[in-house]
């Protein structure tokens, strides 16, 4: 609706003025032939001009700006990619390493724990060895003192008994027969001190 | 201050009188600007082009952004076989872009508001889209007329409507641009005019639609140019890969 009054007026204005400055313009000078020929001429001049200029030397250099600029990213981006697939792989390889480590951590403290282990078997059995030998042996000297014990105490009480019969009443007297009784009362009470 | 709209249009001499034979070929404020264009054009892209960073700075940007999508233009609508003409269609598409943006500056001169700017690149190429043509596929091109699968009945009306809309072909791409041009124009100059004419009391609201005009304008220039390039795309298609 607008733009209808706009052309309306347009073309009011237009036929009016037409009518009032005929005489002075002539209408439309796009109509007059008057420069048909010099607009022409100088616009293959300048068109001319234009279009040897950018084609021949802007237009290509831009082309090559675009085309560098673009291989220079997909580089980049190429490269970024190789990088990023290398340290993938390089990932990879550490993680292998530290797992490969972990278990050979474990086979060595395995390792180390049996030895650990048979050592201290194999120890403890030469000690025990030592040990019962030890202990046989010191059985056998207990066995062997309480063997030989009644004799000396007889012996002793013989001895004693003679001294002390010598000093009481001041004679000697035969050890055989102090033996005697010595052996007699052994025989009567060693089962009360030296039963086995 | 010309109350005429259409003044702006005129072309006048810029120093002195050029003539070849019987043609006038003197520098006028349109040929001033067509320079201009050109060479901020060349000079975006020259600036754009210099250095090549990786990381691009503005002017760089920009031209790297419009090669990218003039490229993506073509690849869009004319395939990989339009490649060589590449470097056409862009210089097209920016010329015809500054033209446009050029003549949005205040006191400036719209190259493209002249029909026969618009009509002599719409006609060259026209021209060279159906040279490219013959070229490709000899007479065979002509087949561009005969679209397949229409009835026999049918056939010789949708011939001669084929080859009417294919000549009428640089007049619809001229027009279009010459006349977007004239009348965006004419009408930010007259709601120019309203405002003065109604004074400091009534002039706000043609003031008000002068600045709307004014981004449409801008946009239209853009979407112009635009127009003219993915047309010629389309053209150089049917040129190179004819399958109708």
């Amino acid at each position: 609706m607008i733009k209808k009054i706009f052309f309306n007026l347009v073309f009011f204005n237009f036929l009016l003025t037409e009518r009032t400055l005929a005489a002075e313009s002539g209408g439309m000078p796009q109509l007059n032939p008057e420069f048909w020929v010099s607009q022409v001429f100088w616009l293959i001049i300048s068109f001319g001009v234009l279009y040897t200029i950018l084609s021949k030397l802007i237009l290509p250099k831009i082309s090559a700006n675009l085309d560098s600029r673009k291989s220079q990213i997909s580089d980049n981006i190429e490269a970024a990619d190789k990088q990023r697939k290398e340290s993938e792989t390089k990932l990879k390889e550490y993680d292998q390493i530290i797992s490969k480590s972990k278990i050979e951590a474990k086979n060595i403290f395995n390792e180390a724990r049996d030895k650990a282990l048979k050592d201290i078997n194999s120890k403890k059995e030469v000690l025990d060895q030592q040990i019962d030998e030890e202990i046989k042996k010191a059985e056998e000297e207990i066995y062997q003192l309480r063997k030989k014990a009644p004799t000396k105490i007889n012996k002793i009480a013989i001895e004693t008994s003679s001294e002390l019969i010598q000093k009481l009443i001041g004679t000697e007297i035969n050890n055989s027969s102090i033996s005697a009784i010595v052996d007699d009362l052994l025989k009567k009470e060693g089962e009360k001190y030296y039963g086995n | 201050m010309a109350a005429n709209p259409m003044t702006q249009f005129e072309v006048y001499r810029i120093g002195p009188e050029i003539k070849v034979g019987a043609f006038d070929i003197s520098f006028t404020n349109a040929s001033l600007f067509m320079v201009v264009s050109s060479l901020a054009i060349l000079l975006i892209f020259n600036l754009g082009s210099k250095k090549n960073s990786l990381i691009p700075n503005k002017v760089q940007l920009l031209a790297e952004l419009s090669y990218a999508f003039i490229s993506k233009m073509i690849g869009d609508t004319a395939g990989t076989k339009a490649r060589p003409y590449f470097a056409l269609i862009f210089s097209l598409f920016m010329f015809v872009l500054f033209c446009n943006m050029f003549g949005m500056i205040p006191y400036t001169f719209t190259v493209t508001s002249h029909i026969i700017v618009t009509f002599m690149l719409a006609a060259f190429i026209f021209v060279g889209v159906t040279i490219i043509g013959f070229i490709k596929h000899g007479f065979g091109y002509l087949k561009l007329f005969v679209p397949s699968g229409v009835p026999g009945i049918l056939l010789p009306l949708i011939v001669v409507i084929e080859v009417i809309s294919y000549l009428s072909r640089p007049i619809s791409l001229s027009v279009r641009l010459f006349a977007n041009m004239m009348a965006g124009h004419t009408m930010m100059k007259v709601f120019g005019g309203f405002v003065v004419s109604l004074g400091i009391v009534g002039g706000w609201l043609p003031l008000s639609f002068s600045v709307a005009l004014t981004g449409l304008e801008i946009l239209v220039a853009f979407l112009q140019a635009y127009v003219f390039a993915i047309l010629t795309c389309i053209y150089l298609n049917d040129a190179l890969n004819l399958h109708h």
